[in-house]
């Protein structure tokens, strides 16, 4: 049973991890070596340790020489500003990528291929708003999208009709936060939907009914309770026990439930759902844009 | 990781790992080089295809295989049985790759790419979604390629419906079948199709339903389908008026800023600088279109031709339950007007579902314009001292009475019967968590059901021993079943006049200020607003509420007491930006300050949420304390208090109070102390 959180063990976990680059689980996930900067260099930023690591790189792909998508242009941009080094891109040119996604219908697609998904219609947001150019989308209409994939429970999926699942949740709550239209959200009716997550035994939370609970699930469920202020019709001191119960005491990371394997991804999870739960010796965590809230509040409230 | 156990790797382990890793990047690096220049023979194709059999998730790899693909189709003439072979062979990568991965988004995209090139049969791809039902009958991919593939090939919703019903009786446990259930069922009922009418079908999916719920009351599956039949039994399309201040044969007594020569206790004051009075109207769902053309008033009181009306609501929105416009009197012009208001004369109210007004609704109230005599004095107000007990005999509470449902076609037959029905089968469970909240949530909806008049008829202690009985069976939920005790607890106090009066005042010091008390209750939420929009003081001081969400609509409050209840910051208050009448408020002894999560962050307009801002001389002067108390400022900002409590808060101190001060240069007393110049 774990009774507190291992910071310095988490830290040690993800600088190793920066150089175990050869085995066959990290070259699997070539592809995503962005996503994998964002969540440890953010991790490590609510811990308190962002000095250890020093420059990033990366262009807005995965990683180099893989193709572009917005996922890891969000990830680049989000790491920039952890940095406060957002100066160095050409602001002109990742917008107008990002804008030049948005479809007809008000939806965004990944990249040139076409997939829609609520997914990107977050990160498209979430990106403009942290370069301050959220003017060259058409706002109203990727609201208008984002509404129509509302479900009858409450809930948002990826594309209307969609099952609703805590992460488009996330993703739809977000952007709705982020541009101001939380009056379309039924707070009552998702909060319910999404109090229900937590599983009476563990504490923990899952992302959709009759699942299995799941560390990440603390960030979406738990950032989408907070944005829509009802996080306090679930139990967080359970959730809690569960998070530290998911690291692995001896070489640090958190993994998704107590039995499997650590990675970067249920790190970075477990550390920001204790950040929104107030875990002593977190950094307070922004839970729309999923980066320390005094980062957010740098780059928002500077005229 | 998801399904990989935690557990030490033994060196072999490690060794073949490494191997595995060495392949899998020689394959990687000699992908990219075709990628990059742009070979496509059939070698640098076959090798996409070994890379995305270990690796599906190497998205750049499907980008290839669509370039490769349109490379392939230019070259080649157009024979259809070449063009099927090669989207064939994609289609079977597709496969291999679900198979190791069933949530590739990238495989399931090709596939659709694929598909929207024109080829595969229906057949098949349903075929292949049955397969993959048996194996994860969850899996949300699945069901989103159903869609499509349903969409493309324009198969019947009635098909699509009789599916779900296969599904869920092969499986009443399957979340995903019932949601996909609700979406053709919704759409069906919305077209009125053959079969379709919701008076027949509503009470036949009730039945349904209960099998997943009685079957094991623990399963989630059924209980949000369950709470949809409930708000399709209640909700009428159409959008109705309940309420509205001055309300139908209501009498006020309207001044300029000062006191009245005299003091007629049995009517509601209203004193303004400005000259003027609101007017609001409060609908049962989200409205549009209030404006001078759809709301016609009729009256002797001068300039008051083309009213502006407001929807109380967030900035980004044109539609709201609430709407507000301000009617002019001159104070020293002393008379008696009678004052009609004729709402939804032409068809432009509309709500957000497209429904209007199944008629207009027509009232009548009458202002007398009295005089004032002295000054106004500036004392500060107090909640303890200078109050009267509210007069049992006042005309005031005849405000009460909402307005009747003019003619409106709700049919309520069919909906009280399937409510009673429903009461009558969740008896049975009793005993169990879903069976006590769904009791609770139907004993509250006959309410909406029943007349104004037969509202004593709700069984509110029931529901309230409900809601404390969960609140011991199912503790991690214990702050929503306190929530909805709460609610509950406000309708049952303003559910007739003589519950409600027992917690009205008048208070001396300013006219006879109508004052509702609500303190020591443990309230944790605000309910029932619309029965109380005549209250100009409100006291809800030592309860156990954290935000103001609900107080919009009091456009008469000019007092609140908000103290030693647990506000975490000032973004809670947001809602009081909308109450222009505000002068006094006590956010004495809450948590501001105390806590680093603010959970209302996103629901107070501000710059975090894209709300623009003009930037005034406390923000030039001082960025760094805005930044710091962000929230404060921009609520602040807004009101036009007078008099503020903030003592008790950790966030008060030097530095706070003067920040204050400075935002707020026409406040006239902080924390009981009178402020100088």
């Amino acid at each position: 049973m774990a009774d507190k959180l291992v910071a310095d063990k988490h830290v040690r976990y993800i600088l190793m991890a920066e150089k175990k680059k050869e085995s066959f689980e990290s070259v699997v996930m070539d592809h995503l070596r962005m996503n994998g900067a964002y969540w440890g260099l953010t991790t490590l930023d609510l811990l308190d340790k962002l000095g250890s690591v020093s420059a990033v790189s990366g262009g807005f792909a995965g990683n180099t020489g893989h193709d572009p998508h917005v996922i890891y242009t969000l990830s680049a941009v989000q790491i920039l500003a952890l940095f406060d080094k957002l100066s160095i891109l050409d602001v002109q040119k990742v917008s107008s990528y990002i804008a030049g996604l948005q479809n007809k219908d008000g939806s965004f697609s990944g990249d040139m291929w076409g997939e829609v998904d609520t997914r990107f219609s977050y990160i498209a947001i979430c990106c403009l708003s942290i370069l301050k150019c959220l003017d060259k989308i058409n706002v109203k209409k990727a609201v208008d999208y984002i509404v129509s994939c509302k479900n009858l429970d409450g809930g948002f999926g990826c594309t209307p009709g969609a099952e609703s699942h805590a992460r488009q949740i996330f993703c739809c709550v977000g952007a709705l936060a982020i541009t101001g239209n939380l009056h379309h959200v039924d707070k009552d009716l998702l909060g319910w939907w999404l109090c229900e997550r937590q599983d009476y035994e563990s504490g923990g939370l899952n992302g959709r009914p009759e699942k299995l609970p799941d560390v990440c699930y603390s960030w979406w469920v738990l950032s989408s309770l907070i944005m829509i202020d009802r996080v306090h019709w679930i139990e967080k001191g359970k959730l809690v026990k569960f998070i530290l119960d998911c690291q692995d005491m001896d070489n640090g990371g958190i993994s998704d439930n107590p039995k499997d394997a650590v990675d970067i991804f249920h790190t970075y999870f477990g550390v920001a759902g204790l950040s929104l739960l107030e875990y002593p010796g977190v950094k307070t965590i922004d839970p729309a844009y999923a980066l320390p809230v005094h980062v957010i509040n740098r780059i928002l409230f500077t005229k | 990781m998801h399904g990989r156990p935690r557990k030490a790797s033994k060196p072999e382990e490690e060794a073949a790992s490494a191997a595995k890793a060495v392949k899998l990047r020689s394959l990687q690096s000699q992908f990219m080089t075709n990628h990059h220049d742009k070979i496509y023979t059939k070698e640098a194709i076959e090798l996409s295809t070994k890379l995305l059999e270990i690796n599906p998730e190497a998205y750049t790899a499907w980008n290839y295989r669509k370039l490769a693909v349109e490379d392939t189709l230019s070259r080649i003439e157009s024979d259809p049985n070449l063009v099927n072979s090669i989207f064939d062979e994609e289609l079977r990568v597709v496969e291999n790759a679900l198979r190791q991965n069933f949530k590739s988004y990238g495989a399931w995209h090709h596939r659709k790419w694929v598909l929207s090139k024109g080829h595969s049969s229906i057949g098949n791809e349903l075929k292949l979604l049955d397969k993959f039902q048996r194996l994860d009958s969850r899996n949300f991919h699945a069901w989103n390629y159903r869609r499509f593939v349903v969409e493309l090939t324009k198969r019947s919703e009635q098909d699509e419906l009789q599916y779900t019903d296969d599904m869920i009786n092969n499986n009443f446990s399957n979340y995903s079948a019932w949601h996909n259930r609700s979406v053709l069922l919704s759409s069906l009922l919305a077209q009125n199709a053959d079969g379709f009418m919701p008076n027949e079908k509503i009470p036949d999916e009730y039945d349904f339903v209960h099998s997943a719920i009685f079957t094991d009351p623990d399963d989630q599956s059924g209980w949000f389908y369950h709470l949809w039949l409930l708000d399709q039994t209640l909700n009428v399309e159409t959008p109705l008026l309940t309420s509205a201040w001055p309300s139908h044969g209501s009498t006020i007594i309207l001044s300029g800023a000062g006191c009245l020569n005299s003091s007629s206790s049995k009517f509601t004051t209203f004193c303004s600088e400005s000259g003027s009075f609101p007017l609001i109207l409060y609908s049962d769902q989200a409205v549009g279109g209030v404006s001078s053309s759809t709301v016609t008033i009729d009256s002797e009181l001068k300039g008051n031709e083309d009213l502006v009306w407001e929807p109380i609501s967030n900035k980004n929105s044109q539609v709201s339950c609430v709407w507000v416009t301000h009617l002019k009197y001159v104070s020293s012009d002393p008379c008696e007007y009678k004052v009609k208001i004729r709402v939804g004369n032409s068809p432009g109210i509309i709500s957000s579902r497209g429904y209007n007004f199944s008629a207009p609704y027509e009232f009548v109230f009458t202002a007398h314009v009295h005089d004032t005599v002295e000054d106004s004095q500036e004392g500060i107000v107090s909640w303890t001292d200078g109050f009267d007990i509210w007069d049992a005999k006042s005309k005031d509470l005849k405000s009460l009475v909402t307005l009747d449902r003019l003619e409106a076609e709700i049919d309520f037959e069919w909906r009280q019967e399937a409510i009673d029905s429903e009461v009558e089968c969740f008896g049975i469970l009793a005993d169990s968590k879903i069976g006590k909240l769904t009791l609770a949530r139907l004993l509250m909806a006959r309410e909406v059901m029943v007349s104004d008049d037969a509202v004593k008829g709700v069984r509110y202690e029931e529901i309230l021993q409900l809601y404390n009985e969960l609140m011991a069976l199912d503790s991690s939920h214990y702050q929503y079943y306190k929530d909805e005790h709460s609610v509950a607890f406000l309708h049952k106090v303003t559910s007739s006049s003589e519950s409600l009066s027992r917690h009205l005042f008048r208070y001396r010091g300013m006219n006879n200020l109508v004052c509702l008390r609500l303190n020591n209750l443990s309230l944790s939420r605000i309910a029932s607003v619309k029965k109380l929009l005549f209250v100009q003081m409100l006291d809800l001081s030592h309860n156990e509420l954290h935000s103001t969400e609900g107080l919009e609509a009091m456009q008469l409050l000019c007092c609140l007491n908000l103290s030693h209840n647990r506000i975490r910051s000032f973004s809670a208050l947001d809602s009081l930006r909308h109450v222009k009448q505000l002068k006094v408020l006590d956010v004495s002894h809450n948590h501001i300050g105390k806590h680093s999560v603010d959970t209302t962050r996103y629901l107070c307009s501000s710059p975090l949420s894209n709300s623009e801002w003009s930037q005034d001389g406390v923000g030039r002067q001082n960025p760094g304390l805005v930044t710091k108390y962000w929230d404060a400022y921009f609520v602040l900002r807004d009101l036009n208090l007078k008099q503020l409590d903030i003592a008790g808060n950790e966030i008060s101190g030097d530095e706070f109070s003067s920040f204050v001060l400075q935002v707020v240069p026409k406040l006239v007393w902080l924390d009981g102390q009178k402020l100088g110049n």
